[in-house]
C-alpha cells in the first residue's frame, strides 16, 4: 500500500433528527490528517449517526461536513470516497474474499487483471492473502473483519470509517484485531472515524477520544486526558471505574474522609460534594491493627483479574474499591481489616444528583 | 442441520446386538410418519407407476407407454408445458415486483400482513370458483367487458380468448402470482441493507447493486421459485377443466377423460402410463429445483 | 463545489412510494376484480337491484349445507391429524435422528411433483376397498388431504423450528425431569405457535379449496357441490363460494394479527433481557 498522508475532516454543527428524537445536537468535531479519533459513547448517543452523516448514509437536517477542504455535505455516498467497515455481515455472500475487495476497484472501472492484482495487495496487507478464494462463511468474524477492512482500503479512500467493527467478535479475537486496525491505520496514514462503546478500546488506539452523549460531545482530548481529567461526571463514569465519596469542598480543595484531595476545577464554591475517585488512586495498608477512623473497613471480595486486582473495602456507610498490582492485593484477603489511603490525584467533583447513566 | 449429541442427555436406549452394535429405538419415534406417508403417498404412486404396465385383462405390457406418442398426448403435452412455462415465467415476474412491494415496506406492518395473509388464501383459490369470478368480470356477460365496449374497446373482436389457453394463463395467474409471493418473500428477507451501504460506500449505484450484488443473491432463489410455478401449473386441473371442456388440451384432463371414457374402459393403464408421464415430467423438474438449493447454499 | 441539496436519497425514497403505489393498485385492481364480480353476482337482483336473496337462500339447500359441514370438518381433522404427524416427527428428526431430515424433507415434497389428479388415480382402488369395509363417510377424505398439505405445512414448521434452539430448550426440560409429551407439549408447541397456526391455516385454506380428490372419488365436499350446485342456482352457488374465500382470509388476518401481538411482546422481553447495567462504575 502506498504511504501518504492523510486529509483533515470536519464536521461543523451538524444536526440530525429523527421525529421528536434528536440523535445528534450540533456535532462538532475536526480530525487532522492521519489521526484516529475515536468516537465513544453508549447506544443512543450518536456516533453512529455521527458516522454515518460522515459516511452520506444519511442526510443531516443542519450542519456540515467537510472532507480535504471541499464540503461534501450533499454528495451522496458512492461520490465520497470514503472506505467504510460495518459491524456484521457486510461482506457479500456470493463472492469470494479477493472478489469482494476488488468490488470497489470494480466500480472505479479497474480492468479485471489490475484489479484482481491489488485486491491480493490489500488481502496481504492485512495477512489474509491465503483466503483469497474463501467465501464468508467459510471464514471466522475476525478474518471476515478483516476482509472487510481490506476492502475499505483497496479503493485508497480519503476517509476510513469504522462502525463498531469489533463488537461482534470473541474478546481475544478483538484485542488483536484492534492492534492490528492501529497498525494498519499509521501505515497508510489514513485519517479515520474510530466509533465504539467500548472504552477500553477508545483509549488504546486512538489519537484523541471524543465521549458523546446524547448527541452531544462531552470530551475531546487525547486518551489520557480523558481518563486523569474527565470534564464531566458522566465521562468520569464511563471511561474506567469510579468512586463517589461524600466530601466537603472548601478553598480550592475538597476533604473527603479526613483527606484533601486537589481539584481538577479549583475554581468551585465551597460546599458539600461528591467526589470522583478511581480505583488505582486508593491504596491499602495495615494488617488487622485495631484502628477506626473514616478510612478503615473490612475487605469484602477479591477480584483477580491477572495482573490487577479489584478489592471491595466496606467501609460501614458506603463501599469503595481499589486496583492495585495482584502482588498488593494479595496481602489482604477477604475479612482482613485495612486502612485506605487516597492518592493525592486531582479528582472531580460532583454537585447535583448525577443524570442516570443507563440507556 | 447436524447436531452432535450431548452424551449425557441423549436418551439412546440401547441393548447391544451381535458384535456390540446398538440397536437405537430412536428409530420408532420416525414410523408413524413414513408408515402413514408409506401407505397414503407412496402405495398409490406405485399403483399408477406398476399399473400403467398391465392391461385390461391383467397381462403385462408395455402399449400403454407406447401410447404415449398418440398425436392428442403429444400435443397436450407440448401445450401444459407452454402454459406452465408461461404462468411460471409471468407468475413469478409479477409476483416478485408484488412481493419487492412488500419487503420494502414496514416488516410488522398492517399491510405486509394483509398481502401476505390474502396470499396465502388466494395461492389455494382455483377451480370452477376461480374461473366463475373470471367469466362474472372480463366475460362477455361481466361488468368490466360491458365498461369496455361502452367506451369503444371491444377486446372480444376477435374471439373469445377467456376460454381460451390464453384466457386460461391470465386466470393461471390469479394464483401463481400469491404463490411466488410466498415463495419469494423469504429470499427478498435475507437481503442485508449492509450489503446496499456497502456498495454505496465503495462507489456503486443501484444499478451497479442490482446488477453485481442483489441481482446474482436473488437470482438462484428466483429460479427456484419459476420451477416450484412450473410444477405448480403443469399439476393443475380444476381451473382449466372449468374453463375448457372440450378436447382436453392439458395433460391433467387427459389423464381424467381416460379413466373415464371407454378408451380408457378397455385400456385401464393409459391413464397411468399419462401420469407417470407427468410424473416424470415434474419429477426433472423438481431435482432441477433441488439442485439449485444446493448451489445456492454453497454460500448461504 | 458541492451538490446544491441532498437530493439523491429523498429522490430515490421517492420512486421507491411511486413504485410501491403502483404495485399495489394494479394487485388490488387485478385481485379484487374477480371477487368483486362474485360479490356483484351473488347480490344481483331482478331489476339490477341489491338483494341478498341468494345469501339467505343458502340454507333452502341442504346438501350445500351438508357439503360445507362436511368440508369444515375435513378441515379439522385434516389439520389436527396434520400436526399431530409433523410436529412430532420433526421435533424428533431434529433432536435423534437430523440425517434423516433430508429425506423427510424430500418425502413431503414429493405431493407437489406427484399431481393431485395422479395421486387420487391410485387412491381409487384404496377407496373403494375402504368405502365397502371400513366407512364410507366423506370424512376418510382426511387420510388423502393430510398428504397434500404436507408440502406446505412441512415449510411452515420447519421455519418455526429453526427459529428456536430445540436441542437445548428440550434437553433443559429433560434435565428438568420432563418426560417427552411434556418436553413436545409444553416446551416445543407453545414456541412454535406461530408456525403451528400458519401450517393450519395452510391446511385450512387449501381443504376448503379442493376439488379435484373428493370429485374423482365421487365425495361431495364443498367445492364440488358449488359446481354442482352452480349449474342450477349460480347465484347462491357463488355466495357460498364468497363467504368461503372471506371465511379462510379473516382466519389468515386474525391469526398473523394474534401472531405479530405475540412476536412483539416476546422479542420486548428479550431486548430488555439485553440491556443490563453496562456502562457507568462497571467500567
Amino acid at each position: 500500500m502506498i504511504q501518504r498522508s492523510g486529509v483533515e475532516v470536519r464536521l461543523e454543527n451538524l444536526v440530525r433528527r429523527y421525529g421528536t428524537v434528536t440523535a445528534l445536537d450540533g456535532l462538532s468535531l475536526t480530525i487532522a490528517p492521519g489521526e484516529l479519533v475515536a468516537l465513544l459513547g453508549p447506544s443512543g448517543c450518536g456516533k453512529t449517526t455521527a458516522l454515518r452523516l460522515l459516511a452520506g448514509l444519511e442526510e443531516a437536517d443542519g450542519g456540515r461536513v467537510v472532507v480535504a477542504g471541499k464540503d461534501v455535505t450533499g454528495l451522496p455516498t458512492n461520490r465520497r470516497n470514503v472506505g467504510m467497515v460495518f459491524q456484521a455481515y457486510s461482506l457479500f455472500p456470493h463472492m469470494v474474499a479477493w472478489e469482494n475487495v476488488a468490488f470497489g476497484l470494480q466500480m472505479r472501472k479497474v480492468g479485471t487483471e489490475e484489479r484482481k492484482k491489488r485486491a491480493l495487495e490489500a488481502l496481504e496487507l492485512v495477512g489474509l492473502g491465503r483466503v483469497a478464494n474463501r467465501y464468508a462463511n467459510q471464514m471466522s468474524g475476525g478474518q471476515q473483519q478483516r476482509v472487510a477492512l481490506a476492502r475499505a482500503l483497496a479503493i485508497r479512500p480519503q476517509v476510513l470509517l469504522l462502525d463498531e467493527p469489533l463488537s461482534a467478535l470473541d474478546a481475544k479475537v478483538r484485542a488483536r484485531l484492534r492492534d492490528e486496525i492501529r497498525r494498519i491505520q499509521l501505515e497508510v496514514g489514513i485519517t479515520t472515524l474510530f466509533v465504539t462503546h467500548d472504552q477500553e478500546e477508545a483509549l488504546a488506539i486512538a489519537d484523541r477520544v471524543g465521549v458523546m452523549q446524547l448527541g452531544r460531545l462531552e470530551q475531546l482530548g487525547p486518551p489520557t486526558l480523558v481518563y486523569t481529567r474527565p470534564a464531566t461526571p458522566f465521562v468520569a463514569e464511563f471511561v474506567g471505574l469510579t468512586n463517589r465519596l461524600a466530601g466537603t469542598v472548601k478553598g480550592g480543595s475538597v476533604e473527603v474522609r479526613g483527606v484533601q484531595l486537589p481539584l481538577v476545577q479549583p475554581d468551585i464554591a465551597d460546599g458539600p460534594a461528591t467526589a470522583l475517585v478511581r480505583p488505582e488512586a486508593v491504596t491499602l495498608i495495615g494488617r488487622g491493627d485495631a484502628e477506626e477512623g473514616p478510612l478503615v473497613g473490612t475487605v469484602l471480595t477479591v477480584a483477580f483479574l491477572g495482573a490487577v486486582s479489584r478489592v471491595t473495602v466496606d467501609l460501614g456507610d458506603t463501599t469503595v474499591l481499589a486496583q492495585m498490582p495482584t502482588s498488593a492485593a494479595s496481602q489482604h484477603p477477604a475479612g482482613t481489616k485495612v486502612r485506605l489511603e487516597l492518592r493525592s490525584d486531582p479528582v472531580l467533583i460532583q454537585r447535583e444528583e448525577p443524570v442516570s447513566t443507563a440507556s | 442441520m447436524t447436531v452432535a449429541g450431548s452424551p449425557a442427555v441423549a436418551t439412546r436406549v440401547g441393548r447391544p446386538l451381535l458384535g456390540g452394535r446398538r440397536f437405537s429405538l430412536d428409530w420408532v419415534g420416525v414410523l408413524p410418519f413414513f408408515a402413514y406417508v408409506g401407505i397414503f403417498l407412496l402405495l398409490p404412486t406405485a399403483v399408477v407407476g406398476i399399473g400403467a404396465f398391465f392391461n385390461a385383462d391383467g397381462s403385462f405390457t408395455l402399449d400403454n407407454y407406447a401410447h404415449l406418442s398418440r398425436s392428442y398426448v403429444f400435443k397436450a403435452t407440448i401445450t401444459t408445458t407452454l402454459l406452465s412455462l408461461v404462468t411460471a415465467l409471468g407468475g413469478a415476474f409479477f409476483g416478485a415486483l408484488l412481493a419487492y412491494a412488500i419487503v420494502t415496506g414496514n416488516p410488522h406492518g398492517m399491510l405486509r400482513r394483509l398481502v401476505v395473509s390474502a396470499s396465502g388464501v388466494l395461492a389455494q383459490f382455483g377451480g370452477v370458483t376461480l374461473a366463475f369470478a373470471f367469466i362474472a368480470s372480463i366475460g362477455s356477460a361481466g361488468f368490466v367487458y360491458l365498461f369496455a365496449q361502452s367506451h369503444g374497446f371491444d377486446y372480444y373482436a376477435h374471439g373469445i380468448w377467456l376460454f381460451e389457453l390464453s384466457g386460461v394463463a391470465l386466470v393461471y395467474l390469479y394464483f401463481q402470482i400469491p404463490l411466488m409471493v410466498l415463495v419469494f418473500l423469504p429470499a427478498l428477507d435475507g437481503i442485508k441493507p449492509q450489503w446496499r451501504e456497502a456498495t454505496e460506500s465503495l462507489g456503486g449505484n443501484t444499478w451497479h447493486y442490482w446488477r453485481y450484488i442483489a441481482g446474482p443473491i436473488l437470482f438462484p432463489s428466483f429460479i427456484g421459485a419459476v420451477l416450484l410455478l412450473f410444477a405448480n401449473s403443469f399439476s393443475a386441473y380444476a381451473t382449466v377443466n372449468a374453463l375448457i371442456n372440450q378436447g382436453s388440451p392439458v395433460l391433467s384432463q387427459q389423464i381424467a377423460a381416460a379413466i373415464s371414457s371407454e378408451v380408457g374402459a378397455a385400456e385401464p393403464g393409459f391413464a397411468k402410463a399419462i401420469a407417470i408421464e407427468m410424473i416424470v415430467i415434474v419429477t426433472v423438474v423438481t431435482i432441477l429445483y433441488t439442485l439449485l438449493q444446493r448451489r445456492t447454499a454453497r454460500w448461504l | 463545489m458541492a451538490v446544491a441539496t441532498r437530493s439523491v436519497q429523498r429522490t430515490r425514497r421517492i420512486k421507491l412510494q411511486v413504485f410501491r403505489i403502483v404495485v399495489f393498485a394494479l394487485a388490488a385492481v387485478f385481485f379484487l376484480i374477480p371477487l368483486a364480480a362474485m360479490v356483484e353476482f351473488s347480490t344481483r337482483g331482478i331489476n339490477g337491484e341489491r338483494t341478498l336473496e341468494y345469501w339467505t337462500s343458502i340454507v333452502q339447500y341442504p346438501d350445500m349445507i351438508k357439503a360445507i359441514i362436511a368440508s369444515v370438518q375435513l378441515a379439522l381433522i385434516t389439520s389436527v391429524a396434520m400436526l399431530v404427524l409433523l410436529v412430532p416427527t420433526m421435533v424428533w428428526v431434529r433432536l435423534k435422528l437430523p440425517q434423516l431430515s433430508r429425506i423427510v424433507e424430500f418425502v413431503c415434497l414429493l405431493p407437489l411433483t406427484i399431481p393431485a389428479i395422479v395421486l387420487v388415480t391410485g387412491l381409487f382402488p384404496m377407496y373403494i376397498w375402504l368405502g365397502t369395509n371400513v366407512s364410507d363417510s366423506i370424512l376418510t377424505l382426511a387420510f388423502a388431504y393430510v398428504v397434500l398439505v404436507l408440502p406446505y405445512c412441512y415449510r411452515a414448521i420447519d421455519a418455526g423450528l429453526g427459529a428456536i434452539d430445540v436441542k437445548t430448550l428440550s434437553e433443559a426440560a429433560r434435565s428438568l425431569g420432563a418426560s417427552w409429551l411434556t418436553v413436545m407439549w409444553r416446551v416445543i408447541v407453545p414456541n412454535i405457535s406461530n408456525a403451528i397456526l400458519n401450517a393450519t391455516l395452510l391446511s385450512v385454506a387449501l381443504v376448503l379449496g379442493e376439488y379435484t380428490v373428493a370429485n374423482v372419488l365421487l365425495y361431495s365436499n364443498l367445492q364440488v357441490e358449488l359446481v354442482h350446485l352452480g349449474r342450477a342456482n349460480a347465484g347462491v352457488s357463488i355466495a357460498v363460494a364468497v363467504a368461503s374465500l372471506m371465511f379462510a382470509f379473516v382466519l389468515l388476518v386474525g391469526i398473523a394479527f394474534v401472531g405479530g401481538r405475540r412476536r412483539r411482546t416476546q422479542s420486548e422481553a428479550v431486548t430488555n433481557l439485553g440491556k443490563g447495567p453496562v456502562q457507568g462504575s462497571a467500567g
